[in-house]
């Protein structure tokens, strides 16, 4: 089996729609299981209480706004050097969903730090470079919408996630060393006391969780776009013609 | 090679001596802007001299941004770019020439004038210097940084917001470093941290910015 060919958006479009509805499937499941363990085996934090709860969202949000961004940069890079639509597509298809992880974690953490640290929004080290982060997301996808043509799209915003890529350590340890220098340890979450292993199970699977919504998301968006992208192409009214 | 950089510096520079209102207009938008804060913050010294390099830098970064969109965009609409791009000499060592003149037209005039805007905001002496010196590495990394979005949204709808929106999260290590070596020094601890990592971006920037904004000079012209 030759396995390029799903690099053509041809044979993707298919393609997605099946994995799509398996990774649904998944992230259904793990988002029960986790949420059961997150609720009611997870025992109660003796320092925050049940506030703590929203870990079980916040971190995986946290982590896959992160781990996104990686992702989409890669496939846009993919899609500059060697010129595949595909990849480009797939990075268009990634911001949205990496935007609203950010924009989640950020949520979450204002939530969680109202009745732990008694504000809202404090500017910790980690909170200031999510937010960075969620401007970096919003550029990206104001420059992609602001140019008409998608081929000039694809590759200037490219650029741009490269440009972010470099820069993202960059920003993430200025922000740290500012902050350590700005205000004391007040509030450290680095030296996280030992967790209940229900607990870290419970984010693990949660994290699991999030991990097949965003493929599953982000393949429906794929899906989208191509048809979009290629409303013209034979093979399109072809298999909607058949469906 | 070495021919055709200075030769489009010598034309930026010239062009702009020749349309002395660009600069004139940057300058003095930098001294009102700055000049504004106290209005807003009220006149006593103790809080000024707290926010002072603050503003200063945060001022001399929002000029950088103003004076972007020329970088590129009337060599863009006149077509000239697109034969600097087809000359045939380096388009990198092109783009470092007009990022340098962007700085010494932007950048330099507001490093120079910086010192007396610190002096309204009661800062000492010794904060100037470390001011002025900050200043002159950081503000080269700022037209740097900025020259990319401003290539990127050559022609393109959203304009000069556009450009600030993706540039202005790139600016945050740079202001923290800058503003904070000030700040440092005012506390009495060591700059040498701050300094030497400043330097650290502005080499990084010379050595890839160059690269990221001839490519996406070629994007924009295709």
């Amino acid at each position: 089996m030759n396995i390029w060919k799903y690099s053509s958006p041809q044979y993707f479009y298919p393609l997605a729609k099946k994995m799509a509805t398996i990774f649904f499937v998944f992230a259904a499941v793990f988002t029960v299981w986790g949420l059961y363990i997150g609720f009611f085996v997870a025992p109660t934090d003796f320092q925050q209480g049940e506030s703590y709860r929203i870990i079980f969202i916040h971190v995986p949000a946290a982590w896959m706004s992160m781990l996104i961004y990686l992702i989409m940069s890669f496939w846009a890079a993919i899609g500059l050097i060697m010129n595949t639509r595909l990849s480009s597509m797939m990075a268009h298809a990634l911001a949205p969903t990496g935007a609203l992880m950010t924009f989640v974690a950020l949520w979450t953490g204002a939530f969680w730090g109202r009745p732990t640290w008694g504000a809202w929004w404090v500017w910790d080290a980690r909170l200031t470079s999510e937010l960075i982060l969620l401007f970096l997301y919003i550029g990206y996808m104001a420059l992609r919408a602001s140019i008409e043509d998608p081929r000039r799209a694809d590759r200037a915003s490219a650029i741009l996630a490269l440009v972010g890529v470099v820069n993202v350590p960059i920003i993430y340890f200025s922000v740290q060393w500012w902050n350590t220098l700005h205000q004391g340890a007040s509030v450290s979450l680095t030296k996280s006391p030992s967790m209940a292993t229900s607990m870290l199970t419970g984010m693990l699977v949660m994290a699991l969780a999030f991990w097949m919504y965003s493929i599953a998301v982000s393949l429906i968006r794929v899906r989208r776009i191509i048809r979009d992208r290629e409303a013209n192409a034979a093979w399109l009214a072809e298999s909607s013609g058949a469906q | 090679m070495y021919q055709a950089f200075i030769f489009v510096l010598r034309k930026e520079l010239l062009l702009a001596f020749r349309q002395k209102t660009d600069m004139v207009t940057v300058l003095f938008f930098f001294i009102i802007v700055s000049s504004l804060f106290p209005f807003a913050v009220g006149p006593e010294l103790s809080i000024l001299k707290i926010i002072g390099p603050g503003v200063v830098w945060v001022g001399a970064l929002l000029c950088s941004l103003l004076a972007l969109h020329r970088v590129f965009e009337t060599d863009f609409n006149d077509g000239s770019l697109e034969h600097l791009v087809l000359s045939g000499e380096p388009l990198t060592v092109l783009v470092i020439a007009k990022v340098s003149a962007h700085w010494l037209i932007t950048g330099l005039p507001v490093v120079i004038v910086a010192p007396l805007i610190g002096l309204q905001f009661g800062l000492s002496v010794d904060s100037l210097t470390i001011l002025l010196i900050t200043l002159l590495v950081g503000t080269p990394v700022l037209s740097l940084i900025g020259s990319i979005g401003a290539a990127l949204t050559l022609g393109v709808r959203g304009g000069a917001a556009l450009t600030s929106m993706l540039i202005l999260p790139f600016y945050v290590p740079i202001l923290i470093f800058g503003a904070g070596a000030v700040v440092a020094d005012a506390q009495g601890l060591s700059i040498d941290g701050h300094f030497s990592i400043l330097v650290a971006m502005l080499c990084l920037s010379v050595a890839l910015a160059p690269l990221a904004i001839a490519s996406a000079i070629k994007i924009a012209l295709e």
